[in-house]
C-alpha cells in the first residue's frame, strides 16, 4: 500500500470538506470548493475557492468581448460558413487597418475597425487581469513578483500591437489577431526590417528564452531527484549535512564547479523568464523606428560576418535594364 | 479509475498517431539534400526521391515528329489566312500543326480550333491558338534572358491539355459576409497560390499582371524614408512562396536568407527568376489579358478576367521545365536561337 512519504507523492491527499484557506481580514470569502481527481493527478486535487471581485470580472467580460470580435469576424471572412470556419479556423484573420489610415482611432470597421476595437478590449482585459494579479497577492500578503512578471509579458504584447504602432505612426505595423497569421507576420516583420536575427536585444531575448527552458529543467530535475530524501523541505535542510538540499547543492559543484542556492535559483529563473519578453520588447521597439535593416546595421557594427562567394558574381538586373523590380 | 485513465490514455494515443499518420502533407523518405551555397549558409535543396521519380516521370518529353524541309513550297502560298506563321515552308508548318495537336488537343483533334474551312476563324480557340504562337516566337526570340537557349513550346505549359494546368485568375478571395464585417483584404485564407499560408491569395494581380513593387526589404541600416508596410511585404512574400512551390526549390535556391535583399550573396537563378516576372508581366499584359472577349464565359475567371500565367504554368514543380530538355531545337518553326 501506497505511504505518505514526502509532499512529492502522487497519493492523493484529501479532506473531508475542501479547505476555505487562510483568513483575511476585512474580505468576503467566497466558499464554494469542490475535489477532483483527475486534476489532483497534476495539481492540487482541490478546486476553489475562486475570487473573481469586480477586476477579475470585468477582466473576462471584456476579454469575451474581444475574443466575440475577433471570432466572429473570423466567421464572417469565410460567409458564416460553420464547416469553412472549423476547417479555415487556423489561418482565419482579423487585419489591423491599411497604412493609409495612419494612426486614425475610428477606421472603417471592415477595414481594421474592429481590429483596433479587438486590440482596446483585450488589452483592457489583460491590464484588468495585471491588476486583480497584484491585488489578490498583497490581499495574502505575498510579495509581487508574479505581477511584475506578468507585466514584462505585457510590455511586450503592447509594444507589438500599441506602442511600436505610435511611434511608427501607423496601426497596419501591428500584429493582426489569428493563430497562422500572427506567425506569418513575425515572419514578414523579420523580413522587412533586414533579419531580426542582428538584433541584439532579440539575440538577449533568444538567450533568456532558451535559459529559462534549460533553469526550468536543471531545476525541475533537481529538486525531483532530491525528493527522495525530502527535499520539499529545503529551508529547513539547508543547514544540515548529508540532506537533499546539500546532496542537490553538491551535485551542481561536482558537475559544474557552481551551485544556485535554494533561494538564488528562483532568483535565476525569474530574471531570466522576466527578460526574454523585457529584451524582446526593446528590440521590436527599436526595429523600424531607429534601424530600419538589421543586417545592415550588423553589418555596420561588424556582427555580420562575410562568407566566401561561391557563386558567380550577381548584379542586380533592375541597374542594368530597368525593369520594374 | 486508474486502469480506465490509462486505457483512454492509449486509444486517444493511437488515435492521434494513426490520424497523424494518414494525414497528408508527408514526404517519404529518403529525402535528397544538394548543398548549393557555402556550408553553414543554408543553401541546400531537398527533395524526397519519391517525388523525384514522380517529377521525372511528368516530365518526360512527348515522341519526336520528324524534321520538316524549310525549303519549298511556302506555307502563305498553300493556306489562306496565314497571319503568325508565313516565314514557313508548308511542310514545316503541316509538321508544326500535328505537334500543336499533340501538345494542346490530343483527345479534340485538328477541330479543336479549325472547322472544316482550315481558314476560317470562326472558333475562338483558333484565334487564341494564332496569339499564343506568336507569344512562344516572342519569348523565344525576346526573353532568353529568362528561357535561355532551352526556350518554349506549348508543350512547356499544355502538356497535352487544351487549357494548361496552371493558370490564375484575379482572386477577390473567398466569399466574405459584406456589411461591416473585416475583409481583411485578402490575408487569412489557404490557397494553393499561397503555399498554404496566411498570406495575401491574390499575389498575382498586383505583381504577375501589375507592376508593384516586390522589394520591400529596408534598404539602409538607419531608417531614411517610410519603407514598404507589413501588408506589403506579404503581398510578396505570397509571391515569394508561389514562386517557391511553381519551381519546387526553397528560399535558398536564389538567396541567402540572411539578407534577402542583397544581389552580391544571391544565386545567379535570381537573376534568372527576376527576368522571368518580368516576362510574366509581359506576356500577361500583352498576350493573355487581352484575349479576354474572345472567352466563353466558362473560361473566365470569377472578375470576368482571362486566364493567365505565372512561373507554375510553365515550371510545373521543377526549377527548369521539363528538367531543362530543350524541344526548341527540334522546333525551330517556334523561333528562338535555331530560327534566328
Amino acid at each position: 500500500m501506497a505511504y505518505y512519504q514526502n509532499i512529492f507523492t502522487q497519493v492523493q491527499v484529501r479532506a473531508d470538506a475542501p479547505h476555505p484557506g487562510v483568513p483575511v481580514p476585512g474580505m468576503k470569502r467566497t466558499s464554494w470548493a469542490t475535489f477532483s481527481h483527475l486534476l489532483g493527478r497534476i495539481g492540487n486535487a482541490q478546486i476553489g475557492p475562486i475570487y473573481l471581485g469586480y477586476l477579475g470580472t470585468l477582466s473576462l467580460v471584456f476579454g469575451f468581448i474581444a475574443f466575440e470580435i475577433i471570432g466572429l469576424n473570423m466567421w464572417a471572412s469565410v460567409n458564416w460558413d460553420p464547416v469553412q470556419f472549423v476547417r479555415q479556423l487556423p489561418w482565419l484573420a482579423l487585419e489591423p487597418p491599411k497604412p493609409q489610415y495612419g494612426i486614425k482611432i475610428f477606421p472603417p470597421l471592415s477595414e481594421g475597425g474592429w481590429w483596433l476595437f479587438a486590440g482596446f478590449f483585450l488589452t483592457s482585459s489583460v491590464l484588468l487581469w495585471w491588476w486583480r494579479m497584484y491585488r489578490r497577492a498583497r490581499a495574502l500578503g505575498l510579495g509581487t513578483h508574479t505581477a511584475w512578471a506578468f507585466l514584462s509579458a505585457i510590455w511586450l504584447y503592447l509594444v507589438l500591437g500599441f506602442i511600436r504602432p505610435l511611434l511608427m505612426g501607423s496601426w497596419s505595423e501591428a500584429v493582426p489577431f489569428g493563430i497562422f497569421p500572427h506567425l506569418d507576420w513575425t515572419a514578414a516583420f523579420s523580413i522587412r526590417y533586414g533579419n531580426l536575427f542582428y538584433n541584439p536585444f532579440h539575440m538577449l531575448s533568444i538567450v533568456f528564452l532558451y535559459g529559462s527552458a534549460l533553469l526550468f529543467a536543471m531545476h525541475g530535475a533537481t529538486i525531483l531527484a532530491v525528493g527522495r530524501f525530502g527535499g520539499e523541505r529545503e529551508i529547513e535542510q539547508i543547514i544540515d549535512r548529508g540532506t537533499a538540499s546539500e546532496r542537490a547543492a553538491l551535485f551542481w559543484r561536482w558537475t559544474m564547479g557552481f551551485n544556485a542556492t535554494m533561494e538564488s535559483i528562483h532568483r535565476w529563473a525569474w530574471w531570466f523568464a522576466v527578460l526574454c519578453p523585457l529584451s524582446g520588447g526593446i528590440g521590436i521597439l527599436l526595429t523600424g523606428t531607429v534601424v530600419d535593416n538589421w543586417y545592415l546595421w550588423g553589418v555596420l557594427h561588424g556582427i555580420a560576418p562575410e562568407y566566401p562567394h561561391v557563386f558567380a558574381p550577381v548584379v542586380d538586373p533592375a541597374l542594368t535594364t530597368g525593369g520594374a523590380p | 479509475m486508474r486502469l480506465a485513465f490509462s486505457l483512454l490514455g492509449i486509444v486517444v494515443a493511437t488515435l492521434l498517431t494513426v490520424a497523424m499518420l494518414f494525414t497528408p502533407g508527408w514526404v517519404r523518405p529518403p529525402i535528397i539534400s544538394t548543398q548549393t551555397g557555402y556550408r553553414g549558409t543554408g543553401q541546400e535543396q531537398l527533395i524526397s526521391a519519391q517525388n523525384k521519380r514522380i517529377l521525372e516521370a511528368a516530365n518526360a518529353l512527348p515522341a519526336p515528329i520528324d524534321p520538316a524541309s524549310p525549303s519549298g513550297e511556302r506555307a502563305t502560298s498553300a493556306y489562306k489566312n496565314v497571319k503568325v506563321l508565313t516565314d514557313l515552308s508548308t511542310d514545316e508548318f503541316n509538321r508544326l500543326m500535328v505537334a500543336i495537336t499533340q501538345w494542346v488537343s490530343p483527345d479534340q483533334g485538328c477541330a479543336y480550333c479549325h472547322t472544316d474551312d482550315l481558314a476560317d476563324d470562326g472558333i475562338y480557340t483558333k484565334i487564341v491558338a494564332r496569339r499564343m504562337i506568336a507569344m512562344t516566337r516572342d519569348i523565344n526570340k525576346e526573353w532568353t534572358s529568362h528561357v535561355g537557349d532551352v526556350g518554349v513550346t506549348c508543350y512547356t505549359c499544355h502538356r497535352g491539355q487544351p487549357v494548361p494546368k496552371n493558370v490564375w485568375y484575379e482572386n477577390p478571395g473567398a466569399r466574405h459576409a459584406g456589411g461591416m464585417a473585416a475583409h481583411n483584404y485578402g490575408f487569412g485564407h489557404p490557397s494553393t497560390s499561397n503555399g498554404t499560408t496566411a498570406l495575401p491569395v491574390d499575389p498575382f494581380t498586383p505583381h504577375l499582371l501589375g507592376d508593384d513593387n516586390i522589394r520591400v526589404v529596408g534598404k539602409t541600416a538607419l531608417p531614411t524614408t517610410r519603407g514598404a508596410s507589413i501588408q506589403q511585404t506579404e503581398q510578396s512574400y505570397s509571391l515569394m512562396m508561389h514562386m517557391s512551390q511553381a519551381l519546387g526549390v526553397n528560399c535558398t535556391f536564389c538567396h541567402n536568407s540572411r539578407a534577402f535583399l542583397d544581389w552580391s550573396q544571391s544565386a545567379p537563378q535570381r537573376t534568372a527568376a527576376w527576368n522571368g516576372l518580368q516576362m510574366m508581366r509581359e506576356v500577361n499584359a500583352v498576350y493573355l489579358e487581352t484575349l479576354k472577349s474572345l472567352y466563353p464565359a466558362n473560361r473566365l475567371g470569377p472578375l470576368g478576367d482571362s486566364p493567365k500565367a505565372n512561373c507554375g504554368t510553365c515550371h510545373q514543380g521543377v526549377s527548369k521545365p521539363l528538367y531543362g530538355q530543350s524541344m526548341l531545337q527540334d522546333f525551330p518553326e517556334l523561333g528562338g536561337k535555331a530560327a534566328r
